[in-house]
């Protein structure tokens, strides 16, 4: 089986978010970025369906050259090469025209993602990627079972789950608990340093969304405290001042 | 300008959320037409009239009932070209959000998620947007001529507008293929206040010390006719289902009223609860973190708190 694993460059989710140049960039100064955690998932899941079954897993990351270490993460952790297709992400559309085109050429069996990006959140790449390929798209996944030429799955919905059928090849955009996240061991980075990891130019597409600015939200006021003996003023507090009761 | 809105339902009733969207579209102004898919009361569908809705499609094909993404992308899509529709509005949820996706590459329409008020149509098609789990905003312009946007919880006021709308049955061109995925069952918390659509969320963090003591989180959110939720450790450990687990990889709640006990409010907690009007910590810890995140705090004890509070709320009915 072969499993294609798309994983987004992001900062890390303690990151002070701020933005540069009137507002139009994102600072990335003292920001860590890591790999996405929901991709972190489907790449777990993607380890431990080859550790069962023997799969071949590709990493794949559109970004700029400043992503290689986030990639080579992925390859320590256990994917057996990468693909960086050479381009800045700019949005939903241009990053699933990428690895839709990827995906035709390495005909891959299994398509995971994580259910959205923590920069954009938008949840859309395994969508768009689906309906690029005419294949299914499945998530947020919960759970992920593959037997022969059958995928068993759990998809979270509001309350609750459901459990769904569906044949290979697919997309599934992946969340907790499919797997548990996994720390690269000394064997994994040493290898990682050696796998080959292939540079693509991108594809041209027409993009239909354009930033116009950023904006961060109005600083939160300061906390009232109310004693622990007290809790009627905070009921009073709830009702007449916050009016939210 | 004609908008098509995507509403949801859940056991045969509209989800609030969705009529927020049908309510977000008749204040961009324009044609609205809403759209249900699958089992939907008739009463439930006429009352989207209200909220501003002109007209009313059914697709309810019996196979339809099931929530199938690539099924409910096709029945949008037809219903788009066929209403000649220049935007689609839907409510970002587990099912709205995939089938967005989908519905905009078959389009091939610009596409925005957790947009958070009204577009700007002064110059162009602006739409504000979420990003970085609620820590920022970008304002995103929309260029191509069809429009795909997902709205957050609370983008748009909830008020009655019209009346009852006609209902026209909808039919959809579905093939196999559409059907390819197989829901085979569910599991659903029934009854229960569902924590995306809440408007009051008790939370509980791993200070609950078990899930043996969860009852009197579930007293207070009983009282209050909240929902429940907890922190991701509490979801990890068993204690709770993962459905209620809050935060950056979890629900971003947004409701008027979020209460946490027992949480320490790291980042990761509150990307999931930044959306919310106001907040209550108790910790029993003066220097938790939540506490800078809060309106109001109670440093005490969780198991000492939770029973006070919830005879004085209910004193106060
Ligand atoms: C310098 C810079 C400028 C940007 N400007 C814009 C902008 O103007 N407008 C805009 O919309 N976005 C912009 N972005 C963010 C953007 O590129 C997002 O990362 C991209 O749009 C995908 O995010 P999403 O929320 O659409 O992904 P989702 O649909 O939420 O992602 C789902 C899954 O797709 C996969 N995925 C996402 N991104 C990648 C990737 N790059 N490579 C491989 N797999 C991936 C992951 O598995 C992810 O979990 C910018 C980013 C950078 C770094
Ligand atoms: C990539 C990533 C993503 C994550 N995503 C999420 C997420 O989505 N959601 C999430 O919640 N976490 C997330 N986390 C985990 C997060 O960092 C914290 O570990 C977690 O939120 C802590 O949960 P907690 O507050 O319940 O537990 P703790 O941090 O252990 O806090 C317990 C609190 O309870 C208080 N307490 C103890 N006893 C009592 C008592 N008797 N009465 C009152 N108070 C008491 C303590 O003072 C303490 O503040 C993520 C982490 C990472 C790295």
């Amino acid at each position: 089986m072969k499993i294609l694993v798309c994983i987004s460059h992001v900062p890390d989710t303690t990151s002070k978010i701020n933005f540069t140049d009137n507002n139009s960039k994102f600072d990335t100064n003292g920001v860590q970025f890591i790999i996405g955690p929901y991709d972190d998932y489907a790449l777990a899941r993607a380890v431990e369906l080859k550790e069962t079954s023997g799969a071949t897993i590709t990493v794949l990351n559109v970004g700029q050259a400043d992503t290689e270490p986030t990639i080579r993460k992925a390859l320590a952790i256990g994917a057996d090469d990468a693909i960086r297709v050479n381009a800045e992400p700019t949005d939903s559309f241009f990053v699933a025209s990428q690895i839709a085109a990827q995906a035709k050429e390495g005909g891959y069996d299994l398509i995971l993602m994580g259910r959205e990006s923590i920069d954009y959140n938008s949840g859309a790449v395994h969508g768009i990627v689906g309906e690029m390929l005419g294949m299914p798209s499945i998530s947020p996944v919960m759970k992920l079972d593959i037997e022969g030429n059958t995928a068993k799955l759990a998809r979270e919905i509001e309350g609750g789950k459901e459990y769904l059928e569906v044949n290979l090849p697919f997309v599934a955009g992946c969340q907790e608990p499919i797997a548990e996240w996994k720390i690269p061991n000394m064997r994994g980075i040493m290898s990682a340093r050696t796998k080959p990891l292939k540079v693509v130019e991108a594809v041209s597409t027409d993009s239909g969304v354009k930033l116009q600015q950023f904006e961060l939200p109005p600083a939160k006021g300061a906390v009232k405290m109310i004693a622990a003996d007290n809790v009627q003023e905070l009921v009073a507090l709830l009702k007449n001042e916050a009016k939210v009761l | 300008m004609n908008i098509l809105v995507f509403v949801e339902s859940a056991e045969g009733k509209i989800k609030k959320t969705s009529l927020e969207a049908v309510a977000f579209a008749h204040a961009m102004g324009g044609n609205v037409t809403a759209i249900a898919i699958g089992q939907t009361e008739q009463a439930e569908l006429e009352n989207l009239g209200k909220y501003g809705a002109k007209k009313v499609l059914h697709a309810a094909d019996e196979k339809l009932n099931q929530g199938v993404i690539q099924a409910y992308a096709a029945v949008l899509a037809k219903a788009f070209q066929d209403e000649q529709a220049d935007v689609l509005v839907l409510a970002d949820s587990s099912l709205g959000t995939p089938v967005s996706a989908r519905v905009a590459a078959k389009l091939d329409a610009s596409l925005a998620s957790n947009v958070v008020q009204l577009p700007d149509t002064s110059s162009g098609f602006v739409v504000k947007r979420s990003i970085y789990t609620g820590k920022a905003f970008a304002n995103v312009s929309l260029t191509k001529p069809k429009k795909v946007i997902g709205i957050k919880k609370n983008a748009a006021e909830l008020k009655e507008v019209g009346s009852p709308a006609s209902v026209t049955a909808f039919q959809a061109s579905l093939s196999d293929a559409d059907f390819s995925t197989k829901i085979t069952s569910s599991e659903k918390a029934t009854g229960e206040v569902l924590l995306p659509e809440a408007n009051i969320v008790v939370s509980g963090g791993r200070g609950m010390k078990g899930p043996e003591h969860w009852g009197a989180i579930e007293e207070l959110a009983k009282t209050l006719g909240a929902a429940t939720g907890c922190s991701k450790p509490v979801s990890d450990m068993g204690w709770r289902p993962h459905h209620e687990h809050v935060g950056q990889t979890g629900v971003k709640v947004a409701p008027q009223l979020y209460i946490a006990i027992g949480i320490s409010g790291a980042i990761q907690h509150l990307a999931g609860v930044n959306s919310s009007k106001c907040i209550v910590v108790v910790n029993k810890d003066p220097e938790a973190p939540f506490f800078k995140a809060a309106d109001y705090g109670i440093v005490g004890d969780a198991f000492d708190i939770l029973p006070k509070l919830n005879d004085a709320i209910k004193a106060a009915k």
